[in-house]
C-alpha cells in the first residue's frame, strides 16, 4: 500500500486529497476530495495525469494578432508540449467566435481546441 | 557637408550651447551617443538650481552658477520648462554646523549670491513643518530653485532643432582628427562627420574625447548618486529643497520637491569608474532614506515609486574646467562639469557662446531664430475650457493613455513628431511623463509601444526603451 | 462644459464588476436605459481579456472556463439590454455632486449627473520602485500583467529565458505561460516564507514544469546595460532583509514582478472616499455603500480578490444597493465590522442593522494557519463558529451575519471576526 497526498487543481478551492493505492498500484481509497470533479482529478492524477491546455493560435485578417484558445477537455498531461507545437502551426481566419472548434480531435485524444474569444 | 559648429553632447550644456549658436548663420550639428538628449547626467541628477554658495569666492563655477541661478526662470519660461523657485535651506544640527552655514552665507556674499538669511529653529519650523526637531538652524536662499533638468535639455535641443541645428543621435566618437582646418569625428559605426569648430560637452566622456583628440589628460572622477524618487502623495513633506551641510564628497544627501510634485531623495556619492554602469548599489536606498530621516524623518522608502543613479563627473580641480586644446582654439573642452552644472547651463551656454564668437568671429544671426519651441500641450493642467478646445482641434487629446499622470494619445504623439522628438519609450516618458507615475508604466507602456510604432513606421518589435538593444518584446509567438 | 447627460447610474469600468452591477441594478428595477457602464478599453471584460488560462466560473456558473469566456457570458448579457455602454472612455473626474467627468474621441469631454455611482476600475500591480531592488535600470523589467497582455493580446514573447519576483497568481500563470510558448522560466522568487497564490496553480504552473519556487527569496539587484542579462537573488531574514552571503547569480533576460495588486482608487480620493488603510479601497457597508451616499465600490477596486466568481458576487450586491438607493433608501444604523487576531480586514467593514437579509463577510489572514477556528462575535455572544483545517493569506475567507443576529445588535456595536485555537 502506498500513499499519496495531492492539492486538487479541479478547482480554485484547493482540497487536499490522500490517495491509497495498494501494491498494484490500484486506487483503493480517495480520502479529502469534497466533490466529484476532486475524486476524478485524484484518480487520474495516480494513474494517468490530464490537463486543461489554454494557449492563443495566429489569426489572420482579424483585429488581433491572435485569439485565446483551450482544449475543451482535459488531455493527458504528456502531450501538452505536442499539443502546442500541433497548436502553434495553425492558424485560423477571422472573425472568430466563442466556442469554435479551431483544431478537432488534437492528437487523437478526441478532444478539440475551440477559441474563447471574440475576434472581429 | 562640413559644418560649422559640431558640439559632441546633448546633454543640458550641449543642448543649450546649441540653442545659443542656434542665433547665427551657423551650421551646426549636435552629437549624442544615445538615443536621445539627456541621456547622461541631465537625465539623473537633483534638479536644483542651486544659489551658488558653495563653489569658492572666485571660481568658473561660483561665477556660472550665480548667473545661471539668475538666468533659469526666464531660460525656463521661454522654453516652456517646467521650474520653480522654492528656495533652499542648508540646515544645521551641531553649533559646529551653525559655524558652517554662517562661513557658506559669507561665501555666498562674496559670490554674488542674492537673497540670502540664516534663520533659527523657530523660523525652519514654521517655512518646514517637517524638518526634524534636532535642527538648530538653516541658511536659507530664496534666489534656488527646482527644474526638471532633462526637459531643459529636451526644450534647448527641440528649441535649436526648430532653429536649423541638426541632432545626430547613436553617434559614439571614436576618433577626432584635424586637418586642413576641418576636424573628423569618427563614429564607432564608421560613419563621419566633418566640422571647422568641435565643442566637447560630453559630459563623464568629455574627458576622454579629449584624449582621443590631442592627448591632452584631465583627471575626472565618475562620482555615482543614488536617489529614491516618492509618490505624490508625499506632496508637501518639503517645500523648499533641504540640504544638510556639505562635506568634501558634495552636497550631502538632500530632500526636494520635484516639478512635478514628487519628492526626491538622494543623492549618495560614491567614486566610481567613468565608465560604470549606472545601478543603484544594494543596499545604498536604506542608507540614504536613514540620512535623509536625520532631517525630514517621515520620508520612507514605503512610499518609493522608482530609484535611479547618475553619474556626475567630478574635476580634481574641483572647478569647471572650460578651454581651448592646448594646441588648437578651435577645439573647445568643458570637462567636470558637475553640480552645479544644471543651475550653471544657461550661463555656461552663453560663456561658450562668447568664446566661440572670440575665435571664429560673429557670424550673420539668423533671421528665422526664435528663442522658443511649439509649446507642449500639457491636458491635466488645462481648464475645462481649454481641454474641449484642444479636443476639438485633435481627438487624439480626448484619449487618455496613462492614467496615472492623465497624459493623452494626443501628447504623445506630439513629442514624437517634434524637433529632436522621441523615438523610443523613455524618450516618450521624459517628454511627456506617460510612465512615470505610481504604476510605472505597467497599464500604458504597451499603447506607447503601438503609438511609437505607428507614429514611426517601424514593427512592434522594434521599438525600444531607450536605444540600443533594450528592446521591450521579442519575436511574435504564432 | 458642453454636454451634459442625465443616468440613474454610471457604473465606472465595464469588467466583470462593472458588467454584474450594472445588470444587477437593472434586475433590481433600474429602467436599463437609465444605466450606463464607462470602460477605458476599446471593449468589455476588463482584465479577463487576457487572462486566457482556465479556472473561471467553478463557483458561479459552476463550469471551468478561461477569462474571456466568463467575461463574454456577462457582455452578451449586456449586449441583450440597453444598457448603455461606452467604451474608449476614461473618467477624468468625480465631483461631490455625483458628476462624472469622462471623455473619449468621439465625444469630447463630457459630464454625466449620476443618482448613483458604482466604482468597478479594479486594481493595477505594484511597480519595481517601490522593492528596492538595486541595480541598473535596462528593458526587460515588467509587471507579470503586463508581459501577459504582450503574449495573450498582441501575440509577441517578452523574453526568453525568466526569472519571476512574486508568488501570486499572475506570476504562477505566466510562469507556465512563457513556459508553454517555449521561453525557460528558470524560477519564482517568494519573498514571503509561504506563496501568495493557489496552491493549485502551484501545482499546475510550476510542479507540472520543474519550475522552481524559491521561498523566503527575492531579487536584490537587476544587472544589464540595455536590456536584461541577469539577477542576482538572495535569501532574506524574518525582517526580510537580504541574508549576506546567499546571493546567487541567474542569468536571464526578463524579470517579471508579481508583487502584488493595488485597488486602483485615484477617483475613490478625489471624492475623499472613507479609505481602509488594509484593503487599500474604499470603507464599505453590506451592499458596498462607501462613505458617500449613492457612490458603491465592487470588484477589485473594493479588495483584491483571488476568484472573479467572488467579484461577480459583490458587484451584484453592489448593484442591488445602488437601485436601491436611487429608488430611495432609509437612513442606515451602523454597527462596525473589525478583524483581529490575524485577521487583517473584513469586507464590508460596517453593516446596517436594519439589514433584512444574510451578510456575507469577506476576510483575509495575515498568516499561514492549520487546525484554527474562525470564530465571530458582538458584544461577547458568539455569532459563528466554524473549524478551518487551513487558513492563507493567498485565499479570501468568508463568514455570514444572520439578519436575526443583526436585529438585536445596537447602533455602534462592533463585530469582530478573529482566529482562536481549535
Amino acid at each position: 500500500m502506498t500513499e499519496r497526498n495531492l492539492i486538487c487543481i479541479a478547482c480554485p478551492r484547493g482540497c487536499a486529497i490522500k490517495v491509497t493505492l495498494d501494491d498494484n498500484k490500484e486506487v483503493v481509497n480517495i480520502e479529502g476530495a469534497t466533490c466529484k470533479n476532486g475524486e476524478e482529478y485524484a484518480r487520474n492524477e495516480v494513474t494517468h495525469p490530464m490537463r486543461n491546455l489554454t494557449s492563443t493560435i495566429k489569426v489572420t485578417g482579424g483585429i488581433a494578432n491572435v485569439a485565446p484558445v483551450r482544449t475543451n477537455g482535459d488531455i493527458p498531461k504528456e502531450l501538452l508540449f505536442d499539443a502546442m507545437k500541433v497548436i502553434n502551426q495553425a492558424s485560423v481566419a477571422a472573425p472568430v467566435h466563442v466556442g469554435d472548434v479551431v483544431i478537432e480531435n488534437i492528437l487523437n485524444t478526441g478532444i478539440d481546441v475551440i477559441a474563447t474569444n471574440e475576434i472581429a | 557637408m562640413v559644418y560649422d559648429i559640431a558640439i559632441i553632447g546633448a546633454g543640458v550644456v550641449g543642448s543649450l550651447t546649441a540653442r545659443a549658436l542656434s542665433k547665427y548663420n551657423l551650421n551646426v550639428i549636435l552629437i549624442e551617443k544615445s538615443s536621445d538628449v539627456a541621456m547622461g547626467t541631465s537625465k539623473a541628477n537633483s534638479g536644483i538650481v542651486h544659489a551658488g554658495f558653495d563653489a569658492m569666492n572666485g571660481t568658473l563655477k561660483a561665477k556660472l552658477n550665480v548667473k545661471g541661478c539668475a538666468m533659469m526662470e526666464d531660460v525656463c519660461s521661454t522654453l516652456f520648462v517646467p521650474y520653480e523657485k522654492n528656495g533652499s535651506l542648508v540646515v544645521a544640527f551641531t553649533d559646529q554646523e551653525m559655524k558652517h552655514i554662517e562661513e557658506l552665507y559669507q561665501r555666498g556674499l562674496g559670490n554674488g549670491v542674492p537673497d540670502m538669511e540664516i534663520i533659527d529653529a523657530a523660523k525652519l519650523k514654521e517655512l518646514e513643518p517637517n524638518i526634524s526637531d534636532e535642527a538648530k538652524g538653516a541658511l536659507w536662499a530664496k534666489s534656488a530653485g527646482i527644474v526638471s533638468p532633462y526637459e531643459l535639455a529636451i526644450g534647448a535641443a527641440e528649441c535649436a532643432c526648430g532653429n536649423g541645428v541638426e541632432l545626430r543621435r547613436n553617434f559614439t566618437v571614436d576618433a577626432i582628427t584635424y586637418e586642413n582646418d576641418e576636424f573628423t569625428i569618427k563614429c564607432v559605426c564608421g560613419c563621419e562627420v566633418k566640422a571647422k569648430f568641435v565643442i566637447n560637452s560630453a559630459g563623464l566622456g568629455a574627458a576622454d574625447i579629449a584624449k582621443k583628440f590631442d592627448g591632452e589628460e584631465f583627471e575626472i572622477i565618475g562620482r555615482l548618486g543614488e536617489y529614491g524618487l516618492l509618490d505624490r502623495s508625499c506632496e508637501g513633506m518639503a517645500t523648499r529643497t533641504i540640504f544638510q551641510c556639505p562635506n568634501e564628497m558634495g552636497k550631502g544627501v538632500l530632500v526636494t520637491p520635484t516639478c512635478h510634485h514628487n519628492i526626491l531623495v538622494g543623492p549618495s556619492a560614491i567614486n566610481v569608474d567613468d565608465g560604470a554602469e549606472t545601478s543603484v548599489r544594494v543596499g545604498a536606498l536604506r542608507e540614504i532614506f536613514a540620512t535623509a530621516g536625520k532631517s525630514v524623518p517621515i520620508v520612507s522608502t514605503r512610499d518609493m515609486i522608482t530609484s535611479f543613479a547618475g553619474i556626475r563627473a567630478h574635476s580634481t580641480t574641483d572647478d569647471f574646467i572650460i578651454q581651448f586644446a592646448t594646441a588648437n582654439d578651435h577645439f573647445l573642452n568643458l570637462i567636470g562639469i558637475e553640480s552645479p552644472g544644471l543651475a550653471s547651463s544657461p550661463a555656461i551656454a552663453e560663456y561658450v557662446e562668447d568664446m566661440v564668437l572670440s575665435v571664429i568671429g560673429k557670424p550673420e544671426t539668423n533671421p528665422n531664430y526664435n528663442p522658443s519651441r511649439k509649446q507642449p500641450i500639457i491636458f491635466r493642467e488645462l481648464s475645462m475650457e481649454e481641454k474641449e478646445a484642444v479636443i476639438a482641434k485633435d481627438p487624439a487629446y480626448a484619449r487618455i493613455i496613462c492614467r496615472c499622470e492623465t497624459i493623452t494619445e494626443g501628447e504623445i504623439r506630439a513629442a514624437i513628431k517634434a524637433p529632436a522628438g522621441a523615438i523610443d519609450v523613455d524618450g516618450v516618458k521624459r517628454r511627456t511623463r506617460a510612465g512615470m507615475g505610481r504604476c510605472q508604466g505597467g497599464f500604458c507602456g504597451s499603447k506607447v509601444l503601438e503609438i511609437l510604432s505607428e507614429e514611426l513606421g517601424k514593427p512592434l518589435n522594434e521599438m525600444t526603451k531607450f536605444g540600443g538593444e533594450s528592446k521591450i518584446i521579442y519575436e511574435r509567438t504564432k | 462644459m458642453s454636454k451634459i447627460l442625465n443616468y440613474d447610474l454610471v457604473v465606472v469600468g465595464g469588467g466583470p464588476a462593472g458588467m454584474a452591477a450594472a445588470l444587477s441594478a437593472k434586475d433590481n428595477g433600474i429602467p436599463e436605459e437609465n444605466i450606463i457602464i464607462l470602460e477605458r478599453s476599446d471593449r468589455l471584460g476588463g482584465i479577463l481579456e487576457q487572462c486566457i488560462h482556465s479556472g473561471f466560473g467553478a463557483t458561479y456558473f459552476g463550469e471551468m472556463m478561461s477569462g474571456p469566456e466568463y467575461a463574454q457570458r456577462f457582455i452578451d448579457l449586456v449586449n441583450e439590454t440597453k444598457i448603455v455602454v461606452e467604451t474608449d472612455t476614461m473618467v477624468l473626474n468625480l465631483t461631490d455632486d455625483n458628476q462624472v467627468i469622462c471623455s473619449n474621441k468621439e465625444d469630447g469631454i463630457y459630464a454625466i449627473n449620476a443618482k448613483a455611482i458604482v466604482l468597478a476600475m479594479g486594481c493595477r500591480e505594484r511597480p519595481r520602485g517601490a522593492l528596492d531592488i538595486a541595480g541598473s535600470r535596462p528593458a526587460g523589467v515588467m509587471s507579470a500583467g503586463a508581459a501577459q497582455k504582450y503574449v495573450n493580446i498582441d501575440g509577441y514573447m517578452p523574453g526568453h529565458k525568466v526569472v519571476i519576483l512574486g508568488s501570486g497568481d499572475i506570476g504562477l500563470i505566466m510562469a507556465r505561460r512563457m513556459t508553454l510558448e517555449g521561453a525557460k522560466v528558470e524560477c519564482v522568487c517568494e519573498v514571503m516564507p509561504y506563496s501568495g497564490g493557489l496552491q493549485r496553480n502551484i501545482v499546475q504552473c510550476l510542479e507540472d514544469f520543474d519550475i522552481p519556487l524559491y521561498l523566503s527569496c527575492t531579487v536584490v539587484e537587476v544587472h544589464g546595460k540595455d536590456r536584461v542579462t541577469g539577477v542576482t537573488i538572495a535569501n532574506v531574514d524574518e525582517k526580510m532583509l537580504p541574508i549576506a552571503g546567499t546571493e546567487r547569480y541567474i542569468e536571464c533576460d526578463t524579470l517579471l514582478l508579481s508583487v502584488g495588486l493595488i485597488p486602483e482608487n485615484e477617483l475613490s480620493r478625489q471624492i475623499n472616499l472613507e479609505m481602509d488603510p488594509i484593503t487599500r479601497g474604499p470603507k464599505v457597508n453590506e451592499m458596498r455603500e462607501t462613505s458617500k451616499r449613492g457612490v458603491f465600490a465592487c470588484g477589485n477596486v473594493l479588495q483584491v480578490h483571488d476568484l472573479v466568481d467572488f467579484v461577480t458576487q459583490e458587484s451584484q450586491i453592489a448593484g442591488k444597493g445602488a437601485a436601491q438607493y436611487i429608488k430611495g433608501a432609509s437612513e442606515p444604523k451602523y454597527v462596525t465590522c473589525k478583524g483581529i487576531n490575524g485577521v487583517r480586514y473584513t469586507v464590508p467593514q460596517r453593516i446596517d442593522i436594519n439589514n433584512q437579509e444574510e451578510v456575507k463577510i469577506y476576510f483575509r489572514v495575515a498568516n499561514v494557519y492549520k487546525d484554527k477556528r474562525v470564530v465571530v462575535t458582538c458584544g461577547g455572544k458568539e455569532l459563528w463558529n466554524r473549524k478551518k483545517l487551513k487558513l492563507a493569506p493567498g485565499e479570501m475567507e468568508n463568514v455570514f451575519i444572520k439578519p436575526e443576529d443583526l436585529a438585536q445588535m445596537n447602533e455602534g456595536d462592533e463585530i469582530v471576526v478573529s482566529i482562536e485555537e481549535a
